[in-house]
């Protein structure tokens, strides 16, 4: 009976929505979008060249591949060298304290790109040097020499999260910890990191997300990676839908990442949800 | 076999004058972009935190292809996007020749962009800051919109953004390196240049970084000092 009453009720009407200067102005800008990215994905469709297609797209591929693997294995070398770099920044002892900050300050302060030079093209002033350390065959390598750099600055902007990450747990868990009687290194590992990597968790993820931008620099020194590749490809066909294919590719990898980061987060901070 | 200190030196035989012409380039570039970047983003975090649907949606589709795309994809497709478009559109005209973008404008519209939707950000969280009672409060004694804006709102949001916008500036000037790519001759392209003819590489390019340094440390001053410009109209607490 009373589904049946459900059904008859009158509904009150919708709200209107009339046709105001906002609602105007919204629509003009997403019509804007909207005829951006139809005008860009008919161009494209128009653009479309199948010759071109079979000979850059294992290209792009395999530029794709050097990016990932150079952003991983930075991100991972970087994530390791920055754990010594944190320890000494928070240490009393100005022995350890300064030249780390001074590190910190310097990646952090000087351009990537500067950086990249400076030992792409710098360390080559000193190859009688490292020829003698056997080290030289290692850093002729424009690869190698952009995963250096990018390791050493990675590691300085994740020393400074984990540095954050690390203070922001209150004292009272240290205190607490040592009463209860656990040793500093217990306290660390259970008490205070579990803490501070949910703190540090979304500094993380746009460090990463940086780190696949700032990678496209390494094109600038001679490695073939997506933007290398999609500049040699540029330079030898003239076809502008070359940069557009590597901003949607860079575009894709970043939001992808960014959604999944969000999932992790949120699944990893469940049980903080109230 | 020249000393560094005479490599450095002013004058025909030394480089410290291209340097010093690059840094200027390059502070020149940078506050060229500032204005640009800020009032794009201001105005995209005003469309973010618009009641209107449709609004928020475009502001949104703005910050993720610009904060998604790397920088220097971004200059190159301005660049040669540029460059492209503009030939074609001389072309409908009947004039045929190759036409070449100028690497500063280009590098100002590049980095403007960038700036402007991470600076939008900022603004966005210094918006939400601000409690609505402070709007309420200004439509109470008898302002305007534009006026609440002008004379309650922003001067709070400006202190509030303040440290976010500090920080953006600093990634600005080290962004500006990017634009040594398509030529522009900026510090790095000068060390660069330099670092070329006098095979000193490690030199000019640890010079070129220290006067990065440099100009970031002197910007931190110049914050601390507009910080508390910022700061003194806060009432006492």
């Amino acid at each position: 009976m009373s589904t049946l009453a459900n059904e008859i009720v009158d509904r009150p009407p919708d709200l209107a929505r009339p046709w105001t200067r906002t609602r105007i102005v919204g629509a003009v800008l997403v019509g804007f979008w909207a005829l951006v990215i139809l005008g860009l994905a008919w161009w494209l469709i128009a653009a479309w060249n199948p010759d071109l297609f079979d000979k850059y797209a294992p290209k792009y591929l395999s530029g794709l591949w050097v990016t990932i693997k150079l952003v991983t294995l930075s991100i991972v070398f970087g994530a390791a060298l920055s754990v010594p770099v944190a320890a000494a920044r928070m240490s009393k002892n100005p022995l350890f304290a300064w030249p780390a900050y001074a590190y910190v300050y310097f990646f952090r302060g000087t351009p990537l790109l500067a950086q990249t030079f400076l030992v792409y093209y710098g360390l080559g002033e000193f190859s009688a040097e490292l020829d003698a350390v056997g080290l030289w065959s290692f850093f002729r390598d424009a690869w190698v020499c952009g995963l250096f750099a990018f390791t050493l600055n990675t590691a300085a902007y994740q020393a400074e999260i984990l540095k954050g990450a690390i203070e922001s747990v209150p004292r009272g868990q240290w205190e607490a910890a040592s009463a209860v009687g656990l040793s500093r290194t217990q306290t660390m590992w259970k008490i205070i990191l579990p803490q501070a990597l949910i703190v540090a968790l979304r500094p993380y993820g746009n460090e990463i997300i940086l780190m696949i931008k700032g990678s496209a620099i390494v094109a600038i020194i001679t490695v073939y990676d997506l933007m290398g590749e999609t500049r040699r490809a540029y330079s030898r066909s003239f076809d502008f839908q070359t940069y557009i294919w590597a901003a949607l590719i860079y575009l894709s990898i970043v939001e992808a990442l960014r959604h999944i980061w969000d999932a992790f987060e949120r699944r990893i901070t469940r049980h903080l949800k109230r | 076999m020249q000393s560094a200190w005479s490599l450095l030196s002013f004058g025909p035989a030394g480089w410290g004058d291209e340097i010093l012409a690059g840094v200027g380039v390059t502070l020149a570039l940078a506050l060229a972009t500032l204005p640009v970047g800020l009032t794009i983003g201001f105005f995209v975090a005003m469309a973010k935190q618009a009641e209107e649907p449709s609004i928020r949606l475009a502001g949104n589709i703005y910050t993720t292809i610009f904060r998604g795309l790397p920088e220097l994809l971004t200059l190159f497709i301005v660049f040669f996007g540029a460059q492209i478009g503009i030939q074609q559109l001389v072309g409908l005209f009947g004039v045929h020749r190759v036409i070449e973008v100028n690497a500063f404008v280009s590098g100002m519209i590049a980095l403007g962009v960038v700036f402007s939707s991470y600076a939008s950000e900022v603004f966005l969280s210094a918006f939400r800051a601000i409690p609505k009672g402070q709007y309420e409060g200004g439509y109470a004694i008898g302002l305007s919109y534009a006026k609440t804006m002008r004379f309650v709102v922003l001067p709070q949001l400006i202190r509030i953004a303040l440290p976010g916008l500090a920080n953006l500036w600093l990634i600005l000037l080290k962004d500006t390196a990017l634009v040594s790519a398509v030529g522009l001759s900026d510090i790095l392209r000068q060390t660069g240049i330099a670092a070329r003819v006098t095979k000193h590489a490690f030199l000019f390019f640890g010079v070129a970084c220290l006067v990065y340094l440099v100009l970031a440390i002197l910007s931190s001053i110049a914050i601390g000092r507009i910080s508390d410009w910022a700061h003194k109209s806060q009432a006492a607490r």
